[in-house]
């Protein structure tokens, strides 16, 4: 982890609910910092891009070869030649650059990237990463670039629901999904609250509609807090 | 020294039975298209194929993994929403998969082309992809031994290129296309547009003619 939180102590927002998909793309966006190369994962990480603030300075990578990709293209300014990695038709920014695909890599794993936003199934207490198969026989295994962001970026956030449909944790102990990296992911951004992890355990940064004490009871993760003593 | 070639049928001539292919492209920016059409004419059969994703809808390498060609596919992403040709050959047990992470498999390619026997590589480590690898500690981080990936053939797509070879790209259907071009014994492009020597700025050259063998020209709409 090299960001710092953006509290020094944790915060219990008791006063609400849950945040919406839209307003924790909000505090994802809230908390990279001005300057950072990121990488947003595809599907819902994408939308944290909405939320950038104008001026900010956040240049954006994606993986198929392109810095300061701007947003989706729409009718006429739709290129079959420039999408991002989730294959969806974008825009360049002035100041945008092209590489190819060894570069786009090599740029990750060489530690360039300062924040990439991922999905996942799971996420350990010490920020393991199981986002890219369930394991499940008939299912085709796809890792895409995963692996590769998991292990590149500076920090790692992950940004998912707090339960699976089945009302099981996903920030759990240990993974039981098949790895997509060790000890990668430095945040959690989830509905009821905002975890660190890594080698220490888990912190919580800050909860939304529901506290601590109550998330430590339905979690089997040890859960601290910031300022704490 | 580079051939232009009249048609994709001469383009793609020789191709064997059995050989590795790589074909450049993510999803169908940068796919070739024409060549692949021209490979599915000319018969070849049994190959291993590599390139990213496993064919979208029904053309391109969809149309080549549909008309039975392919025993093995080499990508980082075989399932997407229109991947269906891919995933019904799977299913079935009639198509042999490697997954491999998107930028291992880039960096594998581009060993192969940079004459490079192996190297130590941090994406994987601890996962299910990397099992059975070597794995060794290097200033207290694991790495994983990675193999270079090296074709036969390399089917690329590029925007323009002249007659020594030289290729220039357009946007991110560059993708693969420089890496690919370096790591097969023979590299075939097809192009938008043939230009003149010397009418491409040495400066913006991506792909030095050295990497290409055949180069034809197919119209914009052939491409589409």
């Amino acid at each position: 982890m090299t960001i710092a939180p953006p509290t020094d102590r944790t915060v219990e927002h008791l006063d609400r609910g849950p945040l919406t998909r839209e307003e924790m793309a909000a505090t994802i966006a809230r908390d990279i910092p001005d300057g950072s190369y990121v990488n947003l994962g595809i599907g819902q990480p994408t939308t944290v891009a909405d939320h950038l603030r104008p001026g900010s300075g956040i240049v954006l990578h994606t993986e198929n070869g392109m810095l300061g990709m701007g947003p989706a293209a729409t009718g006429d300014d739709i290129d079959p030649d420039l999408m991002n990695a989730g294959k969806i038709p974008v825009t360049e920014l002035p100041g945008a650059s092209y590489f190819h695909h060894a570069d786009s890599f090599a740029m990750m794993r060489g530690g360039h990237l300062d924040v990439c936003v991922l999905g996942a199934f799971q996420v350990s207490e010490h920020g393991d990463l199981a986002n890219w198969h369930t394991g499940a026989p008939d299912a085709i295994p796809a890792v895409g670039g995963a692996m590769d962001l998991a292990i590149g970026a500076k920090d790692v956030f992950v940004m998912m629901t707090l339960f699976a449909k089945d009302g099981t944790p996903k920030l759990v102990p240990r993974c039981t999904y098949p790895l997509t990296g060790l000890a990668c992911v430095s945040r959690v951004y989830t509905e009821h609250a905002t975890f660190l992890v890594g080698p220490h355990g888990t912190t919580v940064v800050e909860t939304f509609g529901t506290g601590v004490d109550d998330l430590a009871g339905r979690l089997d993760v040890p859960l601290t807090r910031i300022g704490a003593s | 020294m580079t051939v232009i070639a009249e048609t994709t049928a001469d383009a793609v001539a020789g191709i064997a039975d059995g050989a590795t292919v790589l074909i450049g492209g993510f999803g169908m920016a940068g796919m070739p298209v024409a060549l692949i059409d021209a490979l599915i004419a000319q018969g070849a059969t049994n190959l291993t194929v590599v390139s990213n994703n496993a064919g979208n809808g029904d053309t391109g390498l969809a149309a080549l993994l549909a008309a039975g060609r392919v025993a093995k596919m080499i990508c980082s992403f075989p399932r997407q929403a229109d991947s269906y040709v891919f995933d019904g050959l799977y299913r079935d047990g009639r198509i042999d998969l490697e997954v491999v992470p998107q930028g291992n498999l880039a960096e594998r390619m581009r060993a192969a082309g940079a004459g490079i026997g192996a190297f130590f590589c941090p994406t994987g480590v601890g996962t299910p992809l990397a099992e059975g690898k070597e794995t060794r500690t290097i200033d207290g981080r694991d790495y994983v031994l990675e193999l270079p990936i090296k074709g036969d053939v390399a089917l690329i797509g590029a925007h323009a290129g002249d007659p020594l070879g030289n290729l220039v790209y357009r946007k991110t259907a560059r993708n693969f296309g420089p890496v690919m071009a370096t790591a097969a014994a023979t590299t075939i492009a097809q192009v938008t547009r043939i230009v003149d020597t010397g009418d491409l700025d040495p400066e913006a050259v991506v792909t030095p003619g050295i990497y290409v063998d055949r180069i034809v020209q197919v119209t914009q709409e052939a491409t589409a």
